[in-house]
């Protein structure tokens, strides 16, 4: 970290306008890109948030699905469609869960703490596949949203949403770079560093890391709720490993030093992830792979770190 | 003059080695206490079992008439107790000044702001001051990593000194600091404890150091206190000469080698 002049809420406002205006012009599938690549982004500081802590999580998953499902549920069985009140249920849903789930997670450190929450999402991903009610693999439908008594259809709908993506990943950011300077954030770091010393610095490193996943699961939640009035459809994938350990990856990918880091690092996959399909159906994954062995090799500090130097300096 | 520690009958065994036996000593408040020893005497362990990282097996010990021998290293911290490591116990990849600010948000007896910026102009002066007052505000901006041992010493016990201490045990403060530095070093610490009237435990090697802060001494050897008395004393103690100060081997040539 560094006491230079941080440009990063600048940045990000700045962004998040950029972001609007490219939504009215873009094509709908671009828009829909950016639009997911924002929604899985939360997930992905969710990871990033434990990483600094030196916690992998391979769940991050779970609060993924669980968010997603809630908002699902809430409008397939109860008929509450109202976007705000679906980001309260996902979000409170994760929060809940985090809490409980915390006090086992916070005993566990390095592989134990990311084989017990890729178990944990597991769990969650097997429970899904048995629910028939819940349409099993296939998952189901979400119906259209709708925003404080305001139900828009077709293409008014479809910019409604990417507004509102936008502007609560915005906010969400916003909070979690303020999270970050502050000594909450700082102790993540310091715990990475030398658990010791917290605690004979006066603070309990289990009510810190237990912290530190509620927060994760909660945002992460927010992402699930997104992707699923997004998609307009859930399904158990959304908690199978390898979703979550595409967040990793993309952790890994973007660096954890500045929350926004990992928007460039999602946007690089979705974007890879749509042309790889296209021209490489049956190799797209050794392409993540190389990839991934590159940044391992050559930039450690992730993407974020090309030119990190430069911008300290100013 | 009231007892800040006590401890009876303290014991700890690793497997067949003793770390600590039967350990009873009683600190007063105010006391400047040097603890001597040859290596694997048991002084580190005994600074472990009273900072809670190491649990007695048998034996107790009581801090301003409280019994903490159960405690952990958190709780014991936040009654008064703080300790410096014989290996400085830093956030590493952080500059000397975040580490200052990181352990003075979180540290006891001042007013824990987790959810404030933890570089603010006020906290950032404070946290200048600190370190000017220990001699190390030309590293500030540095990553800890990179500084040489014996500020890492220093950094590592002024983090410690945060909160208002009442008891702090120093675990060989002047290892790693270079012959010349020893005393300036011991002066500093010195100093700011004496101002806080804080009571100081510390491990030394160095007897010409011990004879100049400690106006008394416990010596360790095999885990048992064989010697605790006003300084003095205590390094004239035969005991203490022949396991300890080892003054009795005078060996005035090298054996002999091959050529």
């Amino acid at each position: 970290m560094n006491t230079s002049k941080d440009n990063t809420l600048r940045t990000l406002s700045i962004g998040l306008i950029l972001v609007l205006i490219f939504g009215f012009v873009a094509t709908d599938w671009l828009r829909f890109l950016v639009q997911m690549s924002l929604a899985t982004f939360l997930v992905v500081l969710g990871v990033m948030l434990q990483m600094r802590a030196g916690l992998v999580s391979f769940g991050q998953g779970l609060f993924y699905c669980l968010g997603a499902y809630v908002a699902g549920m809430a409008g397939y069985f109860w008929g509450i469609t109202d976007v705000f009140l679906l980001l309260l249920a996902g979000t409170a849903a994760c929060l809940l869960l985090s809490v409980v789930l915390g006090f086992l997670l916070v005993r566990y450190r390095g592989i134990f703490y990311a084989n017990f929450s890729l178990a944990l999402s597991m769990i969650l991903y097997g429970l899904l596949v048995k629910a028939e009610i819940l349409g099993s693999t296939d998952g189901f439908n979400v119906p259209h949203s709708t925003f404080l008594g305001f139900a828009p259809e077709g293409e008014t709908l479809k910019i409604t949403i990417f507004v509102l993506t936008s502007v609560i990943v915005y906010l969400v950011a916003v909070v979690l770079h303020r999270y970050l300077s502050s000594t909450y954030g700082y102790m993540g770091d310091a715990i990475r560093q030398n658990e010791l010393r917290v605690e004979y610095l006066g603070a309990s490193v289990r009510s810190l890391i237990h912290k530190v996943y509620v927060i994760a699961a909660a945002i992460s939640g927010i992402g699930g709720v997104l992707t699923a009035i997004s998609v307009g459809h859930v399904d158990p994938d959304l908690a199978y490993w390898t979703t979550s350990g595409e967040f990793v990856f993309v952790a890994l990918l973007s660096g954890t030093a500045n929350v926004i880091a990992p928007i460039v690092g999602t946007f690089l996959l979705e974007l890879l992830r749509t042309y790889a399909f296209e021209y490489a159906p049956y190799t797209w994954q050794m392409i993540l792979g190389v990839t991934m062995l590159l940044v391992i090799l050559f930039l450690p500090g992730g993407i974020w770190s090309i030119g990190a130097e430069r911008r300290t300096e100013n | 003059m009231t007892a800040i520690l006590q401890t009876n009958n303290l014991s700890i065994q690793f497997g067949g080695v003793v770390g600590a036996s039967d350990i009873s000593v009683t600190v007063n408040k105010g006391e400047v206490i040097g603890v001597i020893g040859a290596n694997g005497a048991g002084k580190t362990t005994f600074v472990n079992l009273v900072t809670g990282y190491l649990k007695p097996s048998s034996g107790t010990i009581h801090y301003m008439g409280n019994d903490v021998t159960r405690l952990t290293p958190r709780e014991i911290t936040d009654l008064g107790i703080r300790r410096s490591f014989q290996i400085p116990q830093l956030f590493d990849e952080m500059t000397a000044l975040d580490n200052m600010l990181t352990a003075q948000s979180v540290a006891p007896k001042v007013v824990r702001s987790f959810w404030m910026p933890l570089q603010r102009s006020d906290t950032m002066e404070i946290a200048m001051k600190r370190l000017e007052h220990f001699g190390i505000v030309d590293s500030a901006q540095q990553e800890v990593s990179m500084l040489p041992q014996g500020v890492r010493k220093i950094l590592d016990i002024a983090m410690a000194t945060i909160g208002e201490p009442q008891l702090v045990m120093l675990d060989e403060p002047t290892s790693g600091v270079s012959a010349e530095e020893k005393f300036e070093v011991m002066d500093i610490v010195m100093d700011a404890f004496a101002q806080q009237e804080v009571t100081v435990m510390f491990i030394e090697h160095d007897m010409e150091l011990v004879e100049r802060y400690a106006k008394r001494v416990l010596a360790f050897y095999n885990g048992m206190v064989i010697a605790d008395a006003d300084s003095r004393q205590a390094l004239a103690d035969p005991h203490v000469r022949e396991y300890v100060v080892g003054k009795e081997i005078h060996r005035t040539h090298a054996p002999q080698g091959e050529n």
